[in-house]
């Protein structure tokens, strides 16, 4: 009966979408509503050809088949948002790689919210939903809740991801910085978030332990304050249907304040509480040892979540935003200087006993990294929101660096970390292919990074200061373009740094496709079940 | 499953006693340095939204004790600079245009406020260093050919009312024809006229062709750019028996600029700037090295 009820909404979906296409006023929403189309097309041939096949009983299994494909979908997003990554970076130092041919297309204004769609909502995003998966299967000792609404979340998000992409290269977006996707992308994410939810909160509900671990606490928050975040800043009226054109509901300052909001929860929420989440299963797995202690886990968990909400405002110092609003988000910075740090001392101390693992391990050795550039952003953070350090270092490259010591040393080694964990045993194989690639990996990885940031951060004093330069008389001396040619160098050192980032991560393809096709089984294989 | 506080080791602290998928949690406490640290920066917080503006009220938020302001800041800034300026530059205003040069301490303050006005207001287009974008319309500052004058009081004009804006009646103004597009001259007259001018400039050209382009150019061409090419100033048409070209002077670019002609257009930067400022750019522009 289900399934009659899913062909008819995947039938109608597909002729909307159909009828969408033909009247579309712009090639963006076009191209949007024929993708729309095909998916909800082969949705539908694949009910169909299933449609009434019995359905074992699964109860007893962990659901890893979606997990399995998260992992597949975070390798692949991850080289294709630093392969774009490594592209504009080259444009940015060498501006003829903006081709003729390309405008309008694949110039930088077009990739740059491509880069940061990718590595944020489509590496970062199946990261957190595949570990998020596995995390509250495995520690609440349960299905995953919903029978196949995992798929649905899987496929929603990569349908999400498609449509965003083509979207932003053929001029639709909501420019927003990372809220750019256009209103019925976020009608869609809505949709898929609410599945996402229902099916965790659904695994939390049946789950057969008594607490709730505390890596469930931090995705939970996570996904529950980016479901609000993603609701009030993506406020819009679109100009028509047939349009990807839409009209902000907030205006001005507000708008700004709103958009900043979001900007910097999406950092909170999605890429330090949902990514802490996964730093407390897999960093304790991984090392076989207790996390530290739990009173830390606590505490620092309801200051982080109390305090990030309040931060946003440090984006706009010495702006249109009133003084009193710039004050707030600049003392709440500051304050979340510790909670933020309990979740790196957490993750360090677990390995308290076990530090001799790092010499025998490169994929502890990943998610150590890991934690010592989240504590060191972590800790730039606060900093940087104090408005004099701000006045410097505001507009200038230091943010651009600071986002990637975050993004590329904490989120992106934790979660090669992990994917060098769940592969073998979401493939039930001996271990992995080659620790050794592992470790050509991290040292790839590490390397890149510290070029990089310290690329930007050099390039963003530097400019920063010569931006802010005056005379006696109190004209600038120099102008926006000089201080562009002096930045060359160390645009070309940052596209290098991002060029070695990207050979670690391929090389890890190539080392856990390796794993899946070559490794023998593991012996002994138990059976994933989740009841005790 | 076991919900008792159980001892790992005689010396080690007890673990919460809950076990999650083999994961268990030490009952260590909080680092003494954590928590100080975490208290003092509430305390620091605490102080600075009770010294700085801070709390939203009903009606606007509290001032703070400091009385600080950053628009009042910004204000006290600009306005000290202004206070310490006014004078040189109202000497400047008053100044007869041709003698800023004279005066030591008004040259080196037009120069230094012309410099900064310049970069960030005609470096978009005219280059950081004033060499324009050969090929793409906007002009060499820094050479002594000028399209619309070379002296102070040209470039004076020019910058104050900008050339064929909509925004200033008195903006600079003139339009060639579109010779080709407007089919005012046919596609061998055209041919031949660009070989003429080839031949003016003194580049490779056919010269049956550029022979028969003379009399074309004669009759179309020579009321604005002059019959030998010299061009008009008082029209800002182009001097085109030189090498200089504003929009490219390959057989191509020619071409493109006798069909379709070329309309380059200059803000009238009255709007924007101020008399001093536009003197002080002007002389900053004049002293580039082509000024008249």
């Amino acid at each position: 009966m289900w399934d009659y009820f899913k062909l008819a909404g995947l039938g109608l979906l597909a002729l909307f979408a159909a009828i969408g296409a033909n009247f579309a006023r712009d090639l963006a929403y076009q191209v949007n509503a024929l993708t729309v189309m095909l998916a909800a097309g082969i949705a539908f041939l694949y009910v169909l050809r299933t449609a009434g096949d019995p359905r074992p009983d699964l109860r007893h299994e962990y659901f890893d088949s979606v997990i399995r494909a998260g992992a597949i979908a975070t390798a692949f997003w991850g080289v294709v948002g630093f392969l774009v990554g490594v592209v504009i970076a080259s444009q940015l130092a060498f501006p003829q790689l903006n081709f003729e041919f390309l405008q309008g297309y694949g110039n930088f204004g077009r990739l740059r919210p491509l880069h940061t769609s990718a590595v944020i909502f489509a590496f970062g995003g199946n990261a957190l939903i595949m570990s998020s998966f596995y995390i509250v299967q495995r520690t609440s000792a349960a299905r995953l809740f919903g029978g196949s609404l995992g798929w649905f979340v899987f496929w929603g998000w990569q349908l999400v991801i498609v449509l965003a992409a083509t979207g932003y290269v053929l001029g639709a977006s909501q420019g927003k910085e990372y809220a750019e996707p256009v209103w019925y992308v976020d009608i869609l994410i809505t949709v898929v978030w609410v599945a996402f939810l229902i099916a965790f909160m659904g695994t939390l509900l049946r789950r057969k332990e008594p607490h709730i671990y505390v890596a469930n606490w931090f995705l939970l928050s996570m996904i529950l304050t980016v479901a609000m975040l993603h609701l009030v800043n993506n406020a819009a009226i679109p100009v028509s249907v047939f349009g990807s054109a839409q009209v902000q509901l907030f205006a001005g300052v507000q708008d700004a304040m709103v958009q900043w909001w979001y900007g910097h929860n999406a950092v909170g929420f999605f890429l330090t509480a949902g990514f802490l989440g996964m730093m407390y299963y897999f960093v304790p797995k991984q090392v076989e040892r207790p996390v530290y202690s739990y009173k830390l886990s606590i505490i620092h968990f309801w200051a982080l979540i109390f305090l990030y909400i309040w931060a946003g405002p440090h984006h706009l110092h010495y702006t249109a935003l009133p003084d009193w609003a710039s004050t707030l988000g600049m003392v709440f910075s500051v304050i979340l200087w510790m909670p933020s740090w309990g979740g790196m001392i957490n993750g360090l101390m677990t390995l308290s006993g076990a530090w001799d693992k790092l010499r025998t391990d490169p994929i502890i050795r990943m998610m150590v990294v890991s934690i010592g550039f989240y504590g060191m952003s972590t800790f730039e953070g606060p900093m940087m929101s104090i408005k004099a350090v701000n006045s410097l270092s505001h507009y200038t490259d230091w943010t651009i660096g600071h986002v990637h010591s975050g993004a590329l040393g904490w989120n992106g080694m934790i979660t090669f970390g992990v994917l060098y964990f769940l592969v073998p045993r979401l493939w039930n194989r001996d271990g992995l292919y080659s620790l050794k690639l592992v470790n050509w990996h991290f040292w790839l990885a590490t390397i890149g990074i510290v070029l990089y940031a310290s690329a930007m951060w050099v390039t963003g004093i530097m400019e920063g200061l010569m931006w802010r330069e005056v005379d006696a008389n109190g004209f600038l001396v120099n102008a926006f373009a000089d201080t562009v040619a002096a930045k060359f160098p160390m645009y070309v050192v940052r596209a290098a740094g991002g060029l070695m980032y990207l050979s670690g991560a391929l090389i890890m393809c190539w080392n856990l496709w390796m794993t899946v096709r070559a490794q023998p089984y593991r012996v002994n294989a138990h059976a994933a079940v989740p009841a005790e | 499953m076991c919900a008792k506080p159980v001892k790992k080791q005689p010396q080690q602290v007890e673990t919460t006693g809950h076990q999650w998928d083999g994961i268990e949690e030490y009952n260590n406490p909080m680092p003494r340095w954590w928590v100080w640290t975490f208290y003092a920066t509430i305390v620091w917080g605490v102080a600075y939204s009770v010294a700085y503006p801070a709390w939203p009220l009903l009606r606007e938020a509290t001032p703070g004790l400091l009385g600080a302001s950053t628009r009042a800041d910004v204000a006290a800034e600009i306005a000290a600079v202004d206070a310490a300026n006014a004078a040189v530059k109202a000497q400047l205003v008053a100044a007869d245009l041709n003698a800023i040069g004279a005066d030591p301490g008004l040259a080196t303050f037009a120069e230094n406020a012309g410099a900064a006005i310049f970069r960030t207001n005609c470096a978009t287009c005219h280059g950081s260093g004033a060499a324009g974008f050969e090929g793409k319309g906007y002009p060499n500052l820094l050479d002594d050919d000028w399209l619309w004058g070379g002296t102070m009081e040209d470039i004076h004009l020019t910058i104050t009312h900008g050339i064929r804006n909509t925004t200033d009646p008195d903006a600079r103004y003139s339009e060639m024809p579109r010779f080709g597009a407007d089919e005012l001259l046919d596609e061998d007259q055209i041919g031949q006229v660009v070989e003429h001018v080839l031949a003016i400039s003194g580049q490779e050209h056919d010269a049956a062709l550029a022979a028969a382009g003379a009399t074309v150019f004669a009759e179309n061409c020579a009321s604005c750019h002059m019959d030998d090419g010299s061009g008009d100033r008082s029209l800002g048409a182009p001097k085109l028996s030189d090498a200089i070209w504003l929009y490219g002077g390959s057989r191509a670019a020619i071409t493109e600029t006798v069909v379709n002609a070329r309309f380059g257009v200059m803000p009238d930067w009255n709007e924007r700037l101020t008399e001093d400022e536009i003197r002080a750019v002007s002389f900053y522009v004049h002293g580039r090295g082509g000024g008249e």
